[in-house]
């Protein structure tokens, strides 16, 4: 018997009277104590936390700054609207340094150490590539705003999703026609040495063939690169459009050299706004993109035609009409990408309250029930426009803005359809064992 | 393009990058050669340089070029006072001692570069150059105020040098470099001159970062590329050697700027590390360094 010594034995105890009832004073004490009764509830109103991996340092951190207002924005707004399934929400954040190898240690300090209901944010390719097999070793959710192929290539694993932004290959394809009906048929690709760079590198040419048009030379430049004219000889004299995808802070030598390579006599440009995210079109040596073309997520400038819920979106953020914080006009904002954030931690809301989350043990439920969403329509939660989501890809897909560089400032001159960029997937997570 | 004026462009932009890397590197063997320091925080000062610029230009209105200017008279001297501050608080109390000033300068490295982050941010910030003119040559067209820096180099590296051999002050530094026990026996105030020296090793850089900034923004992680190309070119130069230094940095300049065109960038780095290798192994001192005395 496992009682040898007979401590559960009652008969072998004298139980008086006077420590029974003090036992029971002292346990209804204990349950009508506030800590206690909090204690009790800690399953349904402790706040849900999410892990924010942020770019505060590396190369990324000008989209890491305005990656955590805008987050801390619609953490606030879910907040005063009662939170998730009426809890509050938290934002805990670390910093990834931009760093694929720190990228993956934050995810498992958020698994193991805050212990965190997901993980969410992050932009940069290689540091998410870097990432997702950390949230799936410690199947945790994460959720990011990362823009590139490699979520929806299926190539990374069930955890990771990006509900909140297009990726890159649907971009191009839904923007490839226009490039090659206005801007020009023979395109030159200029693209940053990594990921991003490659998703650009392996779509746009089928993209563009389809069309008619054909890209002539791509050229491949380090990320820490800081000067560039030394690659402009590669440019083929026959070049019709210049297509541009620069990233990290010398985006802004990259044009201003082009400037002085070509001066006036220039190919068409088109380029994607991640070149200059957080940088003012006005700065000194941009003038050469007046009249050029770039791909916008989101418009940095506020449009005659936008919606309330842009208008209300911009004001919650905290940027101008110009795209700049208010009260700071140099102070310009990546307003093409961070909606994404915004819009991400919307689909937390509505895919938690779906599963009926609970906390981390309702994480596969949490997995299952994003990835059975079909659409997020247009309104307050998704300011950016409509969108559908692949569950079997983990992908959204919704409209993209091409904007001309008209009087200093980026005015939308072409709206893509969700139907554009829809393509065939490439495999199924659903299949993956959760 | 053709193989002349491809050539040519390689050239031009190899120069840029020499002029920019000599100061820098000159900034960095001075240092080492005097006191026997190895900064590693010396891309700092150049990072604090080119920040110091931009707030200076952007803190005064009116035409660039006045911007400009106070920001290469004002942003030096507050580098270099913030290098005369950590040479007073950290490296003069651990007496120059060689192992330990490299520790120290690398946490040097990292407190300059968090503050600059914390109170400048992550952004990369253009400063407006003096002058915009833009030379048009039959074949493609070039910055005139990529040219400007070249000659402003060459200028300041000259003066440096007529420091360096032809007044008192260079007397005593060179005093000091060959043997510091005699020439604090001859009464040369040791401290002094090393103060002097380290804040005028960072002014360099601070300068060269204040050329270098209209045409790169000013960014807070600007500093690593330039320690190590000042690293390789100090190596390859020899320690201490103001012509070795020089002749280097035209060397590496030069090779990056035409290696990077006509085949890769990497390739580039790849030979200049070798370089250094082979230098380390078979002339230790360097290509002009003194052999040891």
């Amino acid at each position: 018997m496992a009682d040898k010594n007979g401590f559960f034995d009652l008969s072998k105890t004298t139980l008086s009277r006077r420590t029974a009832l003090k036992g029971m004073a002292a346990g209804a004490g204990l349950a009508l104590a506030p800590g206690f009764v909090r204690y009790s509830q800690a399953q349904s109103s402790a706040p849900i936390r999410i892990g924010f991996q942020s770019h505060r340092t590396g190369i990324g951190a000008a989209y890491g700054r305005w990656y955590e207002k805008t987050s801390a924005a619609a953490v606030k707004a879910i907040n005063d609207a009662g939170g998730i399934s009426g809890r509050k929400v938290e934002l805990v954040i670390e910093d990834d340094g931009t760093d694929p190898a720190r990228g993956a240690e934050v995810v498992n300090k958020f698994a193991k150490q805050h212990k965190t209901d997901i993980v969410f944010g992050t932009l940069f390719s290689h540091v998410v590539i870097g990432s997702a097999p950390a949230a799936g070793e410690n199947k945790i959710p994460y959720f990011v705003v990362s823009e590139g192929h490699h979520v929806a290539s299926t190539k990374l694993n069930r955890y990771v999703f990006q509900p909140g932004i297009t990726d890159v290959k649907s971009q191009i394809q839904s923007m490839a026609p226009w490039i090659a009906a206005n801007a020009g048929k023979k395109v030159t690709q200029i693209f940053p040495d990594f990921a991003f760079g490659y998703d650009h590198r392996d779509y746009l040419p089928p993209a563009l063939k389809a069309q008619g048009g054909d890209v002539i030379a791509q050229i491949a430049i380090p990320p820490t690169e800081s000067s560039f004219t030394k690659y402009f000889p590669q440019i083929p004299a026959e070049t019709e459009v210049i297509y541009h995808v620069m990233v990290g802070p010398a985006v802004l030598t990259f044009v201003k050299e082009l400037g002085e390579f070509y001066g006036s006599q220039r190919p068409q440009l088109f380029g994607f706004i991640d070149s200059l995210e957080a940088v003012d079109i006005n700065s000194p040596g941009l003038e050469f993109l007046d009249g050029s073309h770039f791909w916008e997520g989101s418009p940095r400038y506020a449009q005659p035609d936008d919606s309330a819920a842009q208008k209300a979106y911009r004001a919650a953020v905290g940027i101008d009409d110009n795209g700049a914080a208010v009260g700071d006009a140099k102070d310009v904002s990546t307003a093409a990408h961070m909606f994404g954030c915004w819009e991400t931690l919307y689909v937390v809301k509505k895919a938690m309250e779906d599963a009926g989350y609970k906390g981390p043990e309702d994480r596969a439920k949490l997995v299952e029930a994003t990835e059975a969403l079909k659409e997020f329509a247009e309104g307050p939660e998704h300011p950016q426009g409509p969108k559908t989501f692949n569950g079997k890809i983990h992908q959204c897909f919704g409209i993209q803005n091409i904007s001309k560089v008209e009087g200093g400032k980026l005015k939308v001159v072409h709206k893509t359809k969700i139907e554009d960029g829809l393509y065939e997937p490439e495999g199924d997570y659903t299949t993956q064992a959760l | 393009m053709h193989f002349g004026p491809h050539l040519l462009l390689a050239a031009l932009e190899g120069l840029v990058t020499s002029a920019v890397l000599a100061l820098t590197a000159l900034g960095l063997s001075l240092v080492f050669g005097v006191m026997r320091v190895v900064n590693v925080a010396h891309g700092e000062f150049f990072m604090l340089g080119a920040v110091l610029a931009w707030a200076v230009s952007t803190a005064i209105s009116g035409h660039p070029a006045i911007g400009f200017v106070a920001a290469l008279v004002i942003a030096p001297l507050l580098v270099g006072l913030v290098a005369l501050v950590a040479e007073r608080l950290v490296l003069r109390r651990l007496n120059y001692n060689p192992e330990g000033t490299i520790v120290a300068t690398i946490g040097m490295l990292y407190i300059i570069q968090q503050l600059a982050l914390t109170f400048y941010g992550p952004e990369a910030r253009p400063v407006e150059p003096p002058f915009s003119y833009r030379i048009l040559l039959p074949w493609f067209g070039y910055s005139g105020y990529k040219l400007s820096v070249v000659a402003a180099s060459a200028i300041l590296l000259v003066i440096t040098w007529l420091v360096l051999t032809r007044t008192k002050i260079g007397l005593i530094m060179r005093a000091t470099q060959y043997d510091r026990e005699t020439a604090q026996a001859f009464g040369i105030p040791v401290e002094r001159v090393y103060a002097g020296v380290f804040a005028v090793g960072a002014m360099l850089a601070a300068i060269a970062a204040v050329l270098i900034v209209p045409i790169s923004q000013a960014h807070y992680l600007m500093g690593q590329d330039p320690l190590l190309l000042s690293f390789i070119v100090v190596i390859i130069g020899g320690l201490g050697s103001l012509r070795g230094t020089v002749v280097a940095a035209i060397l590496i300049g030069l090779s990056d700027g035409i290696i990077s065109m006509f085949f890769s960038p990497t390739l580039a780095k790849i030979i200049a590390t070798l370089v250094v290798a082979m230098v380390l192994v078979f002339r230790p001192q360097g290509l002009f360094g003194a052999t040891s005395r």
